[in-house]
């Protein structure tokens, strides 16, 4: 994950820059019983060198503007409504900032 | 005796849980709409089965931030009985009213059937009237009823007593074989630390009369009633209550 803001004052609304993507997964010591049935299946069908595979969800989310407030609200919602802490763990990453 | 069952947009057995209080207990019960905050003058609350709000982000998650589950957080920390059955107990976890979260089923698969449960803790305020290690039948659907907590906690759970019911078969055998959906411990219900709040996966108000096939459920709805009238006497009488 990148912060860099030289980009924010000028950036208009819409920029890439704006978007995130918040990927959900569950923690490493939680089973994850989709990821379990999807790699017996690929076991099936011959795919054998995929030995595990784990499940998880992605959100795109594009935000209001790239201050400070909405990566602070970004980071809440995903900890709060997104992730639950209990079985799973995020990582927000943004992809139009990457090229800058 | 007054039960308050709350409908979540969603939820799908609400009319099971109103009418097993109404009809097979006969005691006063209402609906309460999700978007409510009032919940005075209830003794217990009950979180229906169902799909709130879509079970979209996880199942529960949504439906932690209505304006009733804030009701209902107050309501138990002052010591309101709740009981939250299947969607109502993931409803629960996913507001950290009891530990652990629900996630899908080892199998993968839906499972609506019959389950035995073996009553781990008759001492609580809705098992009195089971016997210890009573095993009851009772029916069980759910695609996410896969109780996971964390080692530590889980110890916790266990030292403590708070483990309400586990999965087993007819004889009452508690083991891998016998456990339906992969739950750690084949836990199928616990209690929180003060005991007045029950998450429990299996639907207790489907079984509540035996034209259902079984009214094993109907005793906890029973236990649950002489909870409350025990502690309407213990108020009259002065003494402080439990809570």
């Amino acid at each position: 994950m990148t912060n860099t803001k030289e980009t924010a004052k000028t950036a208009n609304s819409n920029s890439n820059s704006n978007k995130a993507v918040v990927y959900v997964r569950f923690k490493d010591e939680v089973l994850d019983p989709e990821g379990v049935t999807i790699q017996k299946s690929l076991a099936v069908m011959g795919y054998d060198k995929a030995l595990s595979v784990r499940a998880g969800k992605f959100y795109e989310i594009e935000l209001a503007d790239n201050s400070a407030e909405s990566e602070k609200q970004l980071k809440e919602l995903s900890e709060k409504a997104l992730a639950n802490p209990v079985i799973e763990r995020f990582e927000i990453q943004w992809p139009g900032k990457g090229q800058s | 005796m007054r039960v308050a069952v709350i409908t979540f947009p969603g939820s799908n057995s609400d009319h099971d849980s109103y009418s097993a209080v109404k009809y097979c207990l006969q005691e006063e019960v209402d609906y309460i709409w999700h978007q409510d905050t009032d919940l005075s003058g209830y003794d217990c609350v009950i979180l229906p089965g169902g799909f709130s709000y879509g079970d979209y982000l996880r199942s529960g998650a949504i439906a932690r931030f209505s304006p009733i589950v804030s009701a209902v957080q107050k309501f138990v920390a002052d010591g309101g009985f709740a009981l939250g059955i299947c969607n109502g107990f993931q409803v629960l976890t996913e507001s950290a009213i009891l530990p652990g979260a629900l996630i899908r089923n080892r199998s993968i698969k839906f499972l609506g059937q019959w389950a035995y449960l073996r009553v781990e803790n008759n001492t609580t305020p809705f098992t009195t009237r089971y016997q210890r290690h009573q095993v009851i039948r009772v029916p069980i659907a759910h695609g996410e009823g896969n109780f996971y907590v964390a080692d530590g906690q889980l110890a916790e759970i266990e030292d403590n007593n708070r483990v309400v019911f586990r999965y087993c078969d007819k004889e009452g055998v508690v083991n891998d074989a016998t456990n339906p959906n992969g739950s750690r411990n084949s836990i199928a219900g616990i209690v929180n630390a003060g005991g007045n709040v029950l998450g429990m996966m299996p639907h207790p108000e489907r079984a509540a009369d035996a034209i259902l096939g079984s009214d094993d459920g109907l005793l906890l709805f029973e236990s649950l009633r002489d909870s409350i009238n025990k502690r309407a006497g213990e108020k009259t009488s002065g003494t402080v209550s439990a809570a």
